[in-house]
């Protein structure tokens, strides 16, 4: 049996306004939570209709347990969706709509029976059997789309923003319920969000899309520690990014030149940078130090602009030399605030700051 | 007070036009026939038990049977009609809209001349039969059941075709990719899904067509010649030939009582308030 449960090669598609997906290539592996993160419009939910049978792709192949299924419609595939909004059956209570992959199999009367309550009981929603979807709350229908979807024993479970319409409180507890529902059954998730704190906390890979074609793949701290591309570190957490030039290559950190002003930064693994090779450093806000001293071999300064306080983070807006504008948002109180118009130093751990794309040119 | 002056224009027009005329109505249908003309008293029954004759129950049932199969083939050919329309591009589904709306533009009775035409032992589709070869001799068409049904199921069609549109473009598609995900084939999620979701628009067409196809007497008389007389050939007789205002008034009453059951049979089957558009 592989490892890899779902595969797309070279898959495309265009609606007749331009490519909705350029290609894109995408191995699934078996048991992981895969999340398909990106901006609206950037194909995720495309790749997902193919995936699921549900929109046929233009070129390419969708080849799911070594099995091509690219022309097989999405009833005679092995995949079931949570889709935007739930869809759930209006004209339906929620036995019957849990039951209604079951029934098209088949199933006997009192396997459906078992398996309705065995359902009812994972998504801890018992004695809601016969109610009707309109009576349920967001959170509830919520829990009823994903038993409907599980009751069929998938090998793989996509999910399309399943958490979009929840309240902040309600999503939090939901992706929690999520994450260890998937670590317990063992299915594979292919999970679709734009919500980066959601991507960040449950997935055991991101492929960060956009524009139709994925800008990076790769576990959640891969991804935000070593961004590939400028628009995955702007897209992913807070970045503070630069232009500058290596001048010099050490070990495990590069010294570069940004303007006359040097600074450090950890090396890219494949060595692909020389000295003289212009790139872009990224530095995660809560990363970037301030002091009035200067931290050698540090001699980047910046004139404070903005100090805002929003509990338990002070977060500050320093203007550089060159005219960008950085944040620095660490834990600080508001006293600690640096006096605005003052100049300060600016440093970090070059481990913590890395060249986008690794060398790759990914700027 | 203020909503008593405002809906007084409201209430004097139902009045006038939906109040008297039906107790006016209901009135005439309990009195005798006049010796020359109009009505005399005293009050009677007799003009209700004389329908339950034979001959005027009859007229009752083909009447209903009739606007039973115009309903159901309306129903057969508008659903996949309004389906196709509401799916498609929007191009399309302007030219598709234009095309059920313009023969309203038309007078109903100028549309239903021009069928007659057509199906005129001697007219266009006997002749390109005959040209084609596929018949030797012309065929009978016009005064026959089924040209009558023909200009029933024309006129009324748009009358199916409008709330099922409405019904299946407001439809969740979403729902119908779920059953297909669920493992249901295109025609099993149809049946489980589709319709059910689309099915006030169903019903609100079946009785937009059933109704006025009780009544509608024209097309019986253009094109089903006397083949069929359905109750509304028998009203306009009674009122207009025979000159028997009570009995005519009498069979209007009992058409609309059998409207009205139709009506309380749709609110049973769980029809909302007609939503055309």
């Amino acid at each position: 049996m592989s490892d890899i449960l779902l595969s797309l090669r070279g898959v495309s598609k265009n609606f007749g306004e331009g490519d909705v997906l350029r290609g894109i290539d995408l191995d699934v592996r078996r048991g992981e939570f895969l999340t398909l993160l990106g901006p609206s419009g950037c194909g995720k939910t495309t790749t997902l209709r193919i995936i699921a049978g549900l929109t046929g792709p233009d070129t390419g192949n969708v080849i799911l347990e070594e099995r091509d299924v690219t022309a097989l419609p999405p009833e005679k595939r092995n995949v079931n969706t949570v889709f935007q909004n739930y869809a759930l059956f209006p004209h339906m209570n929620v036995a019957n709509n849990i039951a209604y992959g079951l029934r098209v199999r088949r199933a006997p009367k009192q396997t459906i029976r078992t398996k309705i309550e065995e359902m009812l009981a994972l998504v801890q929603l018992e004695g809601f059997a016969k109610r009707m979807p309109a009576q349920l709350s967001g959170g509830q229908r919520q829990r009823v789309a994903i038993a409907r979807a599980l009751v069929c024993n998938p090998a793989l479970l996509l999910l399309d923003e399943p958490l979009g319409a929840l309240d902040l409180q309600l999503r939090r507890q939901m992706q929690l319920e999520l994450k260890r529902l998937q670590e317990k059954l063992g299915i594979t998730f292919v999970y679709i969000t734009h919500d980066q704190e959601e991507a960040l906390n449950m997935s055991d890979r991101i492929a960060v899309m956009n524009d139709g074609g994925f800008e990076q793949i790769g576990a959640p701290d891969v991804i935000y520690e070593q961004p590939a591309t400028r628009f995955v570190a702007q897209f992913i957490g807070q970045a503070n990014l630069m232009e500058a030039r290596v001048t010099q290559i050490h070990e495990n950190s590069l010294t570069l030149l940004h303007g006359d002003q040097t600074v450090l930064a950890s090396a890219p693994s494949d060595g692909a940078l020389k000295a003289g090779d212009s790139c872009l450093l990224c530095v995660r806000t809560e990363r970037l130090h301030y002091a009035e001293m200067p931290h050698a071999p540090f001699t980047l300064t910046g004139m404070v602009m903005e100090n805002r306080y929003t509990g338990g983070a002070l977060i500050t807006r320093i203007r550089l030399p060159s005219g960008e504008e950085w944040t620095a948002g660490g834990h600080g109180r508001a006293d600690e605030a640096p006096a605005v118009g003052s100049t300060v130093h600016l440093w970090w751990d070059p481990a913590q700051a890395a060249v986008v794309g690794g060398g790759r040119g990914g700027a | 007070m203020r909503a008593f002056w405002l809906l007084l224009p409201m209430g004097v027009i139902a009045l006038l036009f939906v109040a008297v005329p039906l107790i006016y109505v209901i009135a005439l249908s309990f009195l005798h026939r006049g010796e020359m003309m109009g009505v005399t008293g005293p009050a009677t029954i007799e003009n209700y038990l004389r329908m339950f004759d034979a001959r005027y129950a009859r007229v009752m049932l083909d009447s209903i049977s009739m606007a039973a199969y115009t309903t159901v083939l309306s129903l057969l050919i508008g659903y996949p009609f309004a389906y196709y329309m509401a799916r498609a591009t929007p191009r399309w589904r302007n030219l598709l809209m234009l095309l059920v709306i313009v023969p309203f533009w038309t007078n109903a009775l100028v549309r239903v001349y021009g069928w007659r035409i057509l199906l005129l032992a001697n007219g266009p589709i006997n002749t390109f039969l005959l040209r084609i070869g596929l018949i030797d001799r012309p065929l009978k068409l016009l005064f026959t059941y089924g040209a009558m049904l023909l200009g029933m199921v024309y006129s009324l069609l748009p009358f199916m075709i409008l709330p099922v549109y409405s019904s299946v473009e407001k439809m969740d598609w979403q729902c119908e990719a779920a059953a297909r995900d669920l493992g249901a084939g295109p025609w099993r999620a149809f049946w489980t899904v589709t319709l059910p979701l689309t099915l006030p628009g169903v019903l609100a067409g079946c009785l937009l067509v059933f109704v006025p196809s009780i009544g509608l007497f024209f097309i019986a008389d253009l094109l089903g010649g006397s083949q069929v007389i359905v109750i509304g050939n028998l009203i306009r007789d009674q009122l207009l030939k025979a000159r028997d205002w009570p009995f005519g008034a009498a069979l209007s009453v009992a058409l609309l009582v059998v409207t009205c059951l139709v009506l309380v049979g749709y609110r049973r089957a769980g029809g909302k308030d007609l939503e055309v558009f």
